[in-house]
């Protein structure tokens, strides 16, 4: 019984598809932002998957700035809650209808 | 086997904590299930040979980015959040069926594109040593390495404005 690369891939996918799942069906910021997390998890996954399969090194650099994005995108992205949280005294994305048509 | 036996365990403990933060109604309890996944996920890391990754995933994300999440979880004191149980049953059950649906056909593609026989990883051969990354990155990769830390420096500036209390 060996590992293949499909192996890989399939449960990549299926951490993509609990993550996207979880931005649909979850209201609260902080959740969605923990879900897109997720889904960045099994893109990097399927590129340290492909780079170890292709015995390349360029998938393991672009995992390294997935992780730098993912990191500033973290920053700002709890920094807009914090200042949402202190606006509107709530997190939940269906009672933040400023913006929404 | 044995690299089998280990891959299994790392994916199941990795599914079980992705189900967990997303069915997890209080949100330090999903913050906690996340940094579960990310240990296995980084497992998995060291399975493929890329020791590298492996320990920057523990120390910029379970590390790092988790406890940051942690500290705004606190800091907001969200627990009582979500208690109030929404009706949007339609939604939920839309999402996962299109999730479920994406999932099929992304799989399916790639079993069917991969081939049953690919080797998951190469033995012997260790493209994810820190020496390989470093030379790929301070040689071929040097701007967007330069991008990078301008783009983390634009966050910090961006996030302390956004979370300071007045600007005045």
């Amino acid at each position: 019984m060996t590992i293949t690369l499909s192996h890989y891939l399939v449960l990549a996918a299926a951490l993509f598809v609990i993550g996207l799942v979880g931005v649909f069906i979850r209201r609260n910021a902080i959740t969605i932002l923990m879900c897109i997390e997720l889904m960045l998890n099994a893109v990097n996954l399927t590129f340290i998957a492909f780079a170890s399969h292709m015995n390349a090194v360029d998938g393991l650099i672009f995992v390294f700035f997935v992780i730098t994005v993912a990191a500033a995108e973290v920053a700002v992205g709890l920094a807009i809650v914090i200042a949402l949280f202190r606006n509107r005294d709530t997190v939940n994305l269906d009672e933040l209808n400023l913006m929404r048509w | 086997m044995f690299t089998a036996f280990v891959f299994y365990l790392f994916a199941a403990v990795a599914l079980a904590g992705a189900l967990f933060v997303v069915l997890q109604r209080n949100p330090v309890y999903s913050a906690l299930a996340l940094i579960l996944t990310l240990f296995a996920v980084s497992g998995l890391f060291f399975l493929l040979n890329t020791p590298f990754i492996g320990i920057l995933q523990i120390l910029v994300y379970a590390g790092a980015i988790m406890v940051l999440y942690l500290f705004v979880i606190m800091l907001l004191n969200l627990s009582r959040e979500e208690s109030i149980l929404r009706a949007h049953r339609l939604q939920r059950v839309v999402g996962t069926l299109l999730g479920g649906l994406l999932l099929v056909v992304v799989a399916a593609v790639a079993i069917r594109q991969a081939g049953p026989g690919a080797p998951g990883s190469v033995p012997g051969a260790a493209p994810g040593t820190a020496e390989a990354v470093g030379r790929a990155l301070f040689s071929d990769f040097l701007f967007p390495f330069e991008m990078a830390s301008i783009l983390l420096l634009a966050a910090i500036v961006g996030a302390i404005v956004m979370a300071k209390e007045d600007l005045r």
